[in-house]
C-alpha cells in the first residue's frame, strides 16, 4: 500500500515530464528527422538555455515562484553586449567586460524587482511575469531614444540618421564576439560522456569512504554511471554522436564547465547559512521572521542573484553556435517563458526545483521544440500547426504548473484539517 | 536583593486609543519559579506579553506606561528579536516551525552553527557552510532535555501534533543565555499523557534556574505545576500569590469575578421555563477552525433564552456555526421533533431557525449593499417573500416599508434605509443584522457575540431586543457570548463549553466558583443544577 501511494505521488509530481517524454518520442519518430541531426541540435539548445533555465532556482526555493522577470537580467546583459560592441572590444575580453558590466546592472535591476515583489507576496509569478512586459517597454525607450543622444555610442551602432540603436546587430567578423566562449575548447561529447561517468563514480566512492553517504546510495551512483557509460558504448548509439554517421557531437568545454559550476554553485549554496534562510522563508514566511530571519531582505538576495544569473545566461546565449546576430529589441523577449516552461517540464514546481529537473526540462522542452515543425509537417501536411504548438506548448505548461500548484495548496489545506468522523469514531 | 527577580513589570498600564486594556498591573518572578497567570478572554494577559515581547502592536500604537526590570536593571524591549536576545523566550501556541525541514533543522533555525571559510570572511557570515554534525548534536541534547526520543533528522512534517509542542520547548532551551520562557496554552493541543509529561519537563527546566511563565486555563495543571499564580480580570491585577495558599476554587471565583452589577437591568421571569426541549442536541462535532466541537449534547427548552458561554477556542461558537450549517458537522440535531439536515443552510433557514452571526463584516452583511437590503436579503432567497408578480421582481415599496419599521424598532442610526451598511457603526451594524434575522420570522434564533465590538448604549439596545423578542414573541433564543456577565443578566439558563463539550448547564445565579471552573473544564459540586 505504502509502496502503491509512493508510485502515485511520483507520477502525480511528474505527470507533465513523463507527458513530454512520451511526446518527444512521439515527435522524434513521426518527424523523420536524422538522429543525428536531432541529437546535434539537442545539445546545441542545451549550451544555449541551460544557464538560464538554472538561474531559476534559487528564488523558487526562496518562495518566489518562478522569476520570469530573469527578462529583466537578460536586458541587463544586453546593455553590456551593446557597449562592449560600441566600444568594439573583441572575442573573450568583450565577453568578460559585458559579464562584468551585468553584474552591477543586474544587482541593481535585481535590487529593484525584490522590492517590488516584496509588495506582492503571493503574487510572485505573476507579478515578475508583469513586471518583464513593462521593463519592456522601458528597454525600448533606452534603446530608440537614450542611447546614441544621452549616452554616446558609436556610429556603428545606430540608426544612420537617427538616434537609437540598429535592430540588428551583427556578432560575427570583427565584432568578434561570436563564439568567443564556445570556441574556447571543444571535447567530443563521448568523451565528455565517460568523463561524466567516471566523475560521477569516484565523487560516490569519495563520499562513501568519507561517510557522507549510505551504502545504498553508493550503489545508486555507481550503477547509473555504469548504465549511462554502457548505454553509449552500444555501437549504434555511439554511431549517432561519434561521427561515424553524420557530424560528430562535441561539447564546448568552457561553456559547459560554466553550467555545471552553476549547478555547483546552487547547490553549495544550499549548504550555507544564506541557503537556509532560502529555504526557511520559502517555507513559510511567518516561521522565519520569528526566528528573526530578515524575510525581505532574504527575498531580495535570491532575486538579485537570479537576476545576475540571468544575464550571464543570456551572453552565453547570444555568443552560442547559430546565433550571430543581437536582435536587439527582441533578443530578451522570450527568455522568462521559455525558461520557465522549460524548468517545469523537468519536474519542478512553484515551490520546488532542483538542477537536474532544470536540466532534464531545458533537455525535454527543446526536444518537442526541434521536432515540432517537422512533426507537424508529417502528420498534417502543414508546418505552421508546429509553429503554433510550440506557443501552445510553453503557455500551457505553466498553466497547468500553476493549477496544480493551487490544486496541491487546497489539498493540503484540507488534509490538515481534522477528519470530524474519524476523531468522532475515536471518541 | 537586585537579583531576587529575573523579571519585574511595574504598573504596567497600556491604552489602545481611550480603552485601557491593562491597569496598573505589575508581576514580579523569581528564577526558576513557575509562575501562572490566569484571566479570562480580554483580561489582558495576551497584551502584558505583547509588552514583555516588544511586540510591533505595542509600538504602534503608542507604547505604554510602566517599567520592566529584567535581571535587576531596567531594559526596553524594541522588538520580539531583541527579547530573544535578552533571553526570553515563548512557546507558542499555534506552532512556529518548518514543516519540510528537519528536527534538527528547526531547533537551529536561524541560530545554525557553520564553519567560516575564506569567502565568507569576505563576503559575510551568511556563506559560512552549515556544521550539520554539531547541529544534530545540539538538537539531540535539547531534545533529551526534553525526554523526546524521536530521531533529530526526522522531518516535521510527519510527526504527531504533540511531538512539535516538545520540538518548540527543545528549540528554545537551546539557546544559550535563555532566562525565561513564556509557556502560552501549551497543553491545549496535548494528549493527556502528553500533558503530563509536559508538565514535569517544565518543572526540570524551571530546576535549571530558569524562570516560566505559564499562561492556561487548566486549573488543575496550575495545582500541579506552578509555584506561584497571578490573576487578572478585565485589565486589572486581582491578585497574586504563592500556589500553596490557594485551592482551585478561590482562583475559579477570581477569575471570574462579578464585576459591579448586571449589565441591565431585565425583569426575570416568575416562574421557570418548562422542561419541554425544541431542540436536542446530541454528539455534535463542529469543524469550525479554532472552534472545534468535540460531542455537544445539549437540550434548548421552548420559548427560553440559553446562555451559552466559555473561554475563547473552546467550541462556544462551533455550536451555533454548526447547526446553522456554516461548518463541517457530524451528529444529530432535532427541532421540534424533526431531524435537521447539517451542512445545508437553506434547510435549516426554512425550518425556522435564524443566527446572527459572530463575524458581521465577513459572513454577516453585505457591506456595499443597503440596509434595506441587507434586511431582507435571507428573506427574499429562501422564503420569496418581498417579492412581486409572476416574474419574481422585487417589491421594493414593500421592502421600504418593513425596512423603515425595522430602523425605527430597533433605533438603527442611518440618514436612510438605502445607505450602505459599510458606513454604519458597528453597533448599527449588528443591528441591521439582527434586523434580517427577524425578516425571517423565526422561531428559533442564535446570536452569536451579538455584542462584540460595540459601545455602551448599543450594547444594551440589543440585549433589550432579545428580550423583548422573547418574552412578546415567545422566541426561544440561545446566545453565545464571551461576557459572562451579559448572560448572567438576560438569560434563563447558562451553559458552559470548554475543550469541545458542554462541561456544565448553570443557573444564573450558580456562584463564580462554579463558572470558573466549569470554564477550566471542570464539574462543580453545585454544577448540574439548571
Amino acid at each position: 500500500m505504502g509502496e502503491q501511494n509512493k508510485i502515485k505521488a511520483h507520477l502525480e509530481k511528474y505527470v507533465v515530464t513523463y507527458l513530454f517524454i512520451a511526446l518527444s518520442i512521439l515527435f522524434i519518430v513521426t518527424s523523420g528527422l536524422d538522429i543525428n541531426y536531432v541529437a546535434s541540435q539537442l545539445l546545441l539548445r542545451l549550451n544555449r538555455n541551460a544557464f538560464i533555465v538554472l538561474a531559476l532556482i534559487i528564488p523558487i526555493i526562496a518562495g518566489m515562484g518562478i522569476n520570469f522577470a530573469i527578462t529583466i537580467g537578460a536586458m541587463a546583459a544586453q546593455i553590456g553586449l551593446l557597449l562592449v560592441i560600441s566600444w568594439g572590444i573583441t572575442g573573450l575580453p568583450g565577453i568578460l567586460l559585458a559579464g562584468l558590466i551585468t553584474l552591477p546592472l543586474g544587482s541593481f535591476f535585481g535590487f529593484l524587482i525584490g522590492k517590488l515583489l516584496n509588495k506582492m507576496k503571493g503574487q510572485e509569478t505573476i507579478g515578475s511575469l508583469i513586471l518583464g512586459y513593462f521593463a519592456n517597454g522601458a528597454y525600448q525607450l533606452l534603446f530608440l531614444f537614450i542611447f546614441g543622444s544621452v549616452i554616446p555610442l558609436n556610429s556603428n551602432v545606430t540608426i544612420v540618421g537617427a538616434s537609437g540603436v540598429q535592430n540588428t546587430l551583427n556578432l560575427t567578423g570583427s565584432v568578434g564576439l561570436y563564439t568567443a566562449v564556445d570556441s574556447i575548447a571543444h571535447i567530443p561529447f563521448l568523451l565528455a560522456v565517460y568523463l561524466g561517468c567516471g566523475v560521477l563514480a569516484a565523487a560516490s566512492v569519495i563520499q562513501f569512504v568519507r561517510k557522507a553517504i549510505t551504502a545504498k546510495r553508493l550503489a545508486v551512483g555507481l550503477i547509473i554511471a555504469a548504465v549511462i557509460a554502457g548505454i553509449f558504448s552500444i555501437p549504434s548509439i555511439a554511431a549517432v554522436v561519434n561521427g561515424t554517421h553524420g557530424r560528430e557531437l562535441k561539447l564546448p568545454l568552457v561553456t559547459w564547465l560554466l553550467i555545471l559550476g552553476l549547478c555547483l554553485f546552487n547547490s553549495t549554496i544550499m549548504r550555507t547559512r544564506l541557503g537556509q534562510k532560502f529555504r526557511a522563508v520559502g517555507q513559510n514566511q511567518t516561521v522565519a521572521n520569528a526566528s528573526g530571519i530578515d524575510v525581505d531582505r532574504t527575498r531580495i538576495i535570491a532575486i538579485m542573484i537570479s537576476t545576475v544569473l540571468a544575464g550571464w545566461g543570456q551572453i552565453l546565449f547570444m555568443q552560442s553556435e547559430g546565433i550571430g546576430t543581437f536582435q536587439t529589441y527582441a533578443a530578451h523577449e522570450q527568455v522568462g517563458l521559455y525558461a520557465g516552461a522549460a524548468i517545469l517540464v523537468g519536474g519542478a514546481s512553484i515551490d520546488r526545483a532542483t538542477n537536474l529537473q532544470a536540466l532534464v526540462g531545458t533537455f525535454l522542452f527543446h526536444s518537442l521544440f526541434i521536432t515540432a515543425q517537422s512533426a507537424a509537417s508529417a502528420m498534417f501536411g502543414n508546418s505552421a500547426v508546429g509553429e503554433y504548438f510550440r506557443a501552445f506548448l510553453s503557455y500551457g505548461v505553466i498553466a497547468v504548473a500553476l493549477i496544480m500548484y493551487a490544486w496541491r495548496g487546497a489539498k493540503q489545506k484540507k488534509a490538515s484539517q481534522i477528519n470530524l468522523a474519524e476523531e468522532a469514531a475515536k471518541a | 536583593m537586585a537579583d531576587e527577580y529575573i523579571l519585574e513589570m511595574n504598573h504596567i498600564t497600556k491604552m489602545y486609543g481611550s480603552n485601557a486594556v491593562l491597569k496598573d498591573v505589575s508581576l514580579k518572578i523569581r528564577p526558576g519559579e513557575i509562575h501562572a497567570l490566569l484571566g479570562e478572554n480580554g483580561a489582558g494577559k495576551s497584551t502584558l506579553m505583547n509588552v514583555l515581547f516588544g511586540m510591533p502592536v505595542i509600538h504602534t500604537t503608542g507604547g505604554f506606561e510602566g517599567e520592566v526590570l529584567f535581571n535587576g536593571s531596567p531594559v526596553s524591549i524594541s522588538s520580539p528579536i531583541d527579547a530573544m536576545d535578552k533571553g526570553i523566550g515563548m512557546v507558542h501556541q499555534e506552532f512556529m516551525l518548518i514543516p519540510g525541514f528537519s528536527v534538527t533543522d528547526n531547533i537551529k533555525l536561524n541560530r545554525e552553527i557553520a564553519r567560516p571559510w575564506p569567502i565568507s570572511k569576505i563576503l559575510g557570515r551568511d556563506l559560512e557552510f552549515l556544521d550539520r554534525e554539531a547541529m544534530a548534536r545540539d538538537a539531540r541534547n535539547a531534545l533529551d532535555d526534553v525526554g523526546m526520543n524521536i530521531e533529530e533528522y526526522t522531518l516535521v512534517s510527519g510527526l504527531p501534533v504533540g511531538h512539535m509542542q516538545f520540538i518548540e520547548i527543545a528549540r528554545e532551551i537551546d539557546k544559550t543565555g535563555m532566562k525565561l520562557l513564556v509557556f502560552d496554552e501549551p497543553t491545549a493541543v496535548l494528549t493527556e499523557s502528553e500533558a503530563q509529561q509536559l508538565l514535569e519537563v517544565m518543572k526540570s527546566i524551571a530546576a535549571k534556574g530558569i524562570a516560566i511563565i505559564f499562561i492556561t486555563h487548566r486549573l488543575d495543571e496550575v495545582m500541579n505545576a506552578a509555584d506561584s499564580v497571578t490573576i487578572l480580570r478585565d485589565g486589572q491585577l486581582v491578585s497574586t500569590f504563592p500556589k500553596k495558599e490557594t485551592s482551585p476554587a478561590q482562583l475559579a471565583a477570581q477569575m471570574i469575578g462579578r464585576s459591579s452589577e448586571s449589565v441591565i437591568q431585565i425583569q426575570k421571569r416568575d416562574t421557570e421555563v418548562e422542561d419541554r426541549p425544541v431542540m436536542r442536541i446530541r454528539k455534535l462535532w463542529v469543524n469550525m477552525p479554532g472552534e472545534v466541537d468535540k460531542g455537544i449534547d445539549l437540550d434548548v427548552r421552548e420559548g427560553e433564552i440559553l446562555g451559552i458561554g466559555g473561554l475563547a477556542g473552546q467550541g462556544k461558537i462551533g455550536i451555533p456555526n454548526g447547526v446553522m450549517g456554516l461548518y463541517e458537522a457530524i451528529g444529530e440535531v432535532e427541532f421540534e421533533g424533526k431531524k435537521l439536515p447539517l451542512g445545508d443552510a437553506g434547510t435549516v433557514l426554512k425550518a425556522g431557525l435564524a443566527m446572527v452571526s459572530e463575524d458581521r463584516r465577513g459572513i454577516g452583511l453585505l457591506l456595499d449593499q443597503s440596509i434595506e437590503n441587507n434586511i431582507v436579503f435571507t428573506a427574499m432567497q429562501v422564503n420569496g417573500d418581498f417579492m412581486k408578480g409572476f416574474l419574481h421582481q422585487k417589491d421594493t415599496r414593500k421592502i421600504r416599508k418593513y425596512a423603515e419599521e425595522m430602523i425605527r424598532e430597533l433605533d438603527i442610526r442611518c440618514t436612510s434605509p438605502a445607505q450602505p451598511t459599510g458606513t454604519l457603526s458597528g453597533g448599527n451594524q449588528q443591528k441591521v443584522c439582527v434586523a434580517r434575522a427577524l425578516a425571517m420570522n423565526p422561531k428559533f434564533l442564535f446570536v452569536s457575540e451579538p455584542t462584540r465590538g460595540i459601545d455602551i448604549g448599543a450594547k444594551h439596545l440589543v440585549l433589550e431586543t432579545l428580550v423583548r423578542l422573547n418574552r412578546e414573541k415567545g422566541m426561544t433564543i440561545v446566545m453565545v457570548s464571551s461576557e459572562l456577565q451579559e448572560l448572567r443578566s438576560i438569560c434563563d439558563r447558562i451553559a458552559i463549553v470548554a475543550e469541545g463539550k458542554v462541561v456544565d448547564i448553570l443557573k444564573t445565579d450558580a456562584s463564580d466558583t462554579a463558572f470558573g471552573l466549569a470554564m477550566s473544564g471542570v464539574r462543580s459540586e453545585e454544577g448540574g443544577c439548571a
